[in-house]
């Protein structure tokens, strides 16, 4: 518990840094790329000189650029990050409408990875090299290569256009929820992107798992166990899959921060408004603010990621959490 | 299977849920404030403009004007109003509402509309169904007829007067008079509108409301109609390749009509401080260069036409027939680059030059691409540079940062609503879709000039004419092939395609078969 509690700390500290580089690269990175937040909307819709001087002033893009990062810089610290430039409405009311749809996609995904990245690992590596794991093997690989946008489409065409199970996107019946009830309805629009997102992801766990699981088998502890004559389905659990669950729930911590940003293609092909799409949107905006609020929070939802999955380490295997610090 | 639009036959059925797929939502979604298809698209069955385009008579069907006319001298023009129309909230719509929305909003704040109203001074409303125009300089007639559908979508006064137009709140919940009424706006989601009781026509809308589904991912918008689970996608939201397929199941129907009044124009860029390319000559060569049949072909799979120039082919009020195009000849192109004092150098090439194709469509990437090799074959060695509307924007129209570029302008029924402002000179740096080409004649300016205050309409249009023939002979920028868009939809859905600009009109007649 006392290791649990120092993880904790230690994460909060070192989150206030990372929140203020973070937030610095957003700006920086806008402030590098060509056009503003004036040049995108006139893209869309044109105007004169003097339109374009009146926006930019409205937005408080005319100042230079010192003014600007002081501006920037205040609106973070003061914690109220203002109007959206591109969507003209408040970063956080737009923000908090995306984010619980991402985490939803998050922990579909996440759920997927684990659930048949485990099954497959640990039905692979229970008995390595047989015909099992090499049929296993082989499909977690073809998994692994398979770009997650055509995954995405493929799955829209078969379960949503020709067996119609699924609906092809968003993320809510529109008019009211079919019988069965909201949850009901938005676990439906959850099921195929969460696989179409996780997919990757669980055969990465698979091959991982799989891997330590092969490296067990022939660890002095393992042999013992056979030895002292216990049941191999007791040893397939005990001695050889808990030791290679800690690479995978590491790998799961790295790959939250991927989860988050990677679930852009997803989100546009299932037409999920998330964090994601609004990252996009954001970037192609010029929306140094809103950029700034979505970077500032995957960066705390991966911060809280990892301390679950530390804490979770902690408890698989005792030794973590009470050595460093 | 190209199915004609219309209906086929039967008696509109009442009631029932469009499901329309958008690409997108508009930042602003006030049509007054921005005159631009993605607005209209939603907006426009909400809040009404004066006129609407029509493929009978003279062009133009009623909306909230019932008839209007214009003043020989060009000073005023009057128009008289529907009565009985009210607002969605029950307020009573009147001349007030019209003098308002053209003093305060199409003059002093819509991007098309500041300049052609640029010269209005007052409106007055004598009584609640007559509003007159009144005009500081002469301002044509022809030119407010034609800018009727577009530019004068009227806005509730009680509304926006004294507030902060440009954040008044009812620029996300629109208030109109239109057959439908704005009911709700899930960001990310959708637009649902529904219908209005008390539209003025009995028995209209037909529907009971739209739904607009965000789909930014074009190949889930084929899935969404193959699925049933939108009816409609306008503005070639699925993609060209993808058209035969889809065109091939059962239920879907492909219609072309419906987008002549929208037309765009593929049109290569040319920045004229660059040494080489302000050499009439080298421009001729680069047009010379491009073959539009295979641009035509291979590019837009047959859904466009070669261009002759800055006013297309449909608009016979305008379009001067007799210009030729200056006609696919590599060879021709060679001869003109050798006269021009540009001879093949090491590796036979002649100069070196950056394309920049705008990101607005799939169409300007690919003919970027295009350019590039066909400008190859005469000897000019071009790289393509790719970036996003924001950075193409600064780049082509305030820093000037390019030497050719592949843009695609709307016609917008008038030349001097967005035309001839690619050609005038002496406008400052970050006017986008305006001349920011370096391209200053004398001439030109004349004629445009002399273009914008004619007040005649047989003068003004054979002024026009003029303006195409000196646009094709200095040839300040290349037109290439003149396209519109296809809408795909369900074949319950009818009365598709009514008007020249449907997808951006009012919808009171489209109705779902059960």
């Amino acid at each position: 518990m006392r290791g649990a509690l120092r993880i904790v700390a230690r994460r909060c500290a070192s989150a206030v840094p990372t929140i203020l580089v973070v937030a610095l690269a957003a700006f920086a990175l806008l402030e590098a790329a060509p056009g503003d937040a004036v040049d995108a909307y006139l893209a869309q819709v044109g105007g004169d000189a003097g339109f374009a001087a009146e926006l930019r002033a409205r937005l408080g893009l005319a100042d230079s650029l010192p003014g600007r990062l002081a501006a920037f810089l205040g609106r973070l610290a003061s914690l109220d990050l203002g109007m959206s430039a591109a969507l003209a409405r408040p970063v956080v009311d737009v923000i908090a409408e995306r984010l619980p749809n991402t985490l939803l996609l998050m922990a579909g995904a996440a759920g997927v990875a684990a659930g048949l990245g485990v099954a497959i690992g640990l039905l692979s590596g229970a008995r390595p090299g047989g015909a099992r794991d090499a049929l296993l093997s082989t499909g977690a690989l073809a998994l692994l290569a398979m770009p997650n946008f055509w995954l995405a489409l493929v799955l829209v065409l078969i379960f949503a256009v020709q067996l119609g199970w699924f609906p092809t996107g968003g993320i809510r019946t529109i008019g009211g929820a079919p019988p069965g009830g909201a949850a009901l309805d938005a676990l439906r629009h959850l099921v195929l992107p969460s696989i179409a997102l996780g997919a990757g992801y669980a055969a990465m766990f698979a091959r991982t798992l799989r891997a330590g699981m092969v490296e067990a088998w022939s660890a002095d502890h393992v042999r013992a166990a056979h030895a002292r004559g216990l049941r191999r389905r007791a040893i397939v659990w005990r001695a050889v899959a808990r030791p290679a669950l800690v690479p995978v729930l590491v790998l799961l911590g790295q790959h939250v921060g991927t989860l988050v940003g990677g679930s852009v293609v997803v989100e546009t092909v299932f037409a999920v408004p998330g964090m994601g799409r609004l990252a996009f949107e954001a970037v192609t905006g010029r929306d140094a603010l809103l950029l700034a609020g979505i970077l500032l929070c995957a960066t705390c939802v991966v911060l809280v990621a990892n301390l679950l999955v530390d804490l979770a380490l902690a408890r698989l295997d005792p030794r973590i959490g009470q050595s460093d610090g | 299977m190209l199915a004609a639009a219309g209906a086929r036959g039967q008696a509109p059925r009442r009631g029932g849920t469009l499901f329309v797929a958008a690409d997108g939502e508009p930042r602003n979604l006030n049509p007054a404030l921005v005159a631009s298809n993605g607005v209209f698209f939603v907006a426009s069955k909400v809040i009404e403009p004066l006129a609407e385009m029509s493929r009978d008579g003279d062009g133009l069907s009623p909306r909230l004007a019932t008839s209007w006319s214009g003043a020989a001298d060009g000073r005023s023009a009057t128009f008289r109003l529907r009565e009985g129309v009210s607002w969605h909230d029950g307020r009573p719509f009147g001349s007030g509402d019209v003098a308002f929305s053209a003093l305060e909003v199409w003059r002093k704040l819509q991007n098309l509309g500041r300049a052609v109203f640029r010269d209005l001074e007052a409106v007055e409303t004598p009584d609640p169904a007559t509003a007159i125009f009144r005009f500081s300089a002469p301002t044509p007639f022809q030119l407010l007829r034609n800018a009727l559908p577009a530019l004068t979508s009227v806005l509730p006064r009680h509304l926006y007067e004294g507030t902060d137009i440009v954040a008044n709140p009812a620029n996300r919940t629109l208030v109109g008079t239109g057959p439908f009424r704005f009911a709700e706006h899930r960001p990310g989601e959708y637009y649902r509108l529904e219908r209005n009781p008390a539209y003025r026509e009995a028995g209209r809308p037909y529907l009971d409301s739209i739904v607009y589904r965000v789909l930014p991912d074009r190949a889930a918008v084929a899935a969404a109609l193959e699925a049933n689970q939108v009816q409609l996608s306008a503005f070639s939201a699925v993609p060209l390749a993808d058209l035969a397929r889809i065109a091939a199941v059962p239920g879907i129907v492909v219609i072309p009509q419906g987008y002549e009044g929208i037309t765009y124009q593929l049109v290569v860029e040319v920045n004229h401080r660059r040494r080489e390319l302000a050499d009439s000559r080298v421009r001729r060569a680069i047009a010379h260069a491009i073959d539009p049949r295979f641009v035509v072909d291979a590019i837009f799979l047959g859904h466009a036409r070669a261009s002759n120039g800055p006013v297309p082919r449909w608009d016979a009020q305008f379009h001067a027939a007799d210009v030729a195009t200056p006609g696919f000849d590599p060879a021709r192109a060679n001869a003109l680059l050798d006269e021009a004092g540009l001879p093949r150098g090491a590796g036979g090439m002649r100069l070196r030059l950056r394309i920049l194709p705008a990101p607005w469509f799939e169409q300007t990437r690919q003919m970027g691409d295009y350019l590039r090799q066909a400008l190859r074959a005469v000897g000019i060695d071009a790289q393509v540079v790719a970036n996003d509307s924001a950075a193409h924007t600064r780049a082509v129209y305030t820093t000037h940062d390019f030497d050719l570029a592949i843009g695609s302008p709307v016609y917008r029924n008038d030349p001097g609503i967005s035309t001839a402002i690619l050609y005038e000179s002496g406008l400052p740096a970050g006017v986008p879709f305006s001349n920011q080409y370096g391209y200053a004649s004398a001439e030109m300016d004349a004629l445009l000039g002399r273009a914008a205050r004619s007040i005649d309409a047989a003068e003004r249009s054979a002024l026009y004419r003029d303006f195409q023939r000196l646009a094709a002979r200095d040839l300040p920028i290349i037109h290439v092939a003149e396209f519109s868009f296809l809408t795909v939809a369900r074949d319950s859905l009818r009365n598709v395609a009514g008007n020249p600009r449907w997808a951006t009109s009012h919808w009171d007649d489209a109705w779902l078969a059960g």
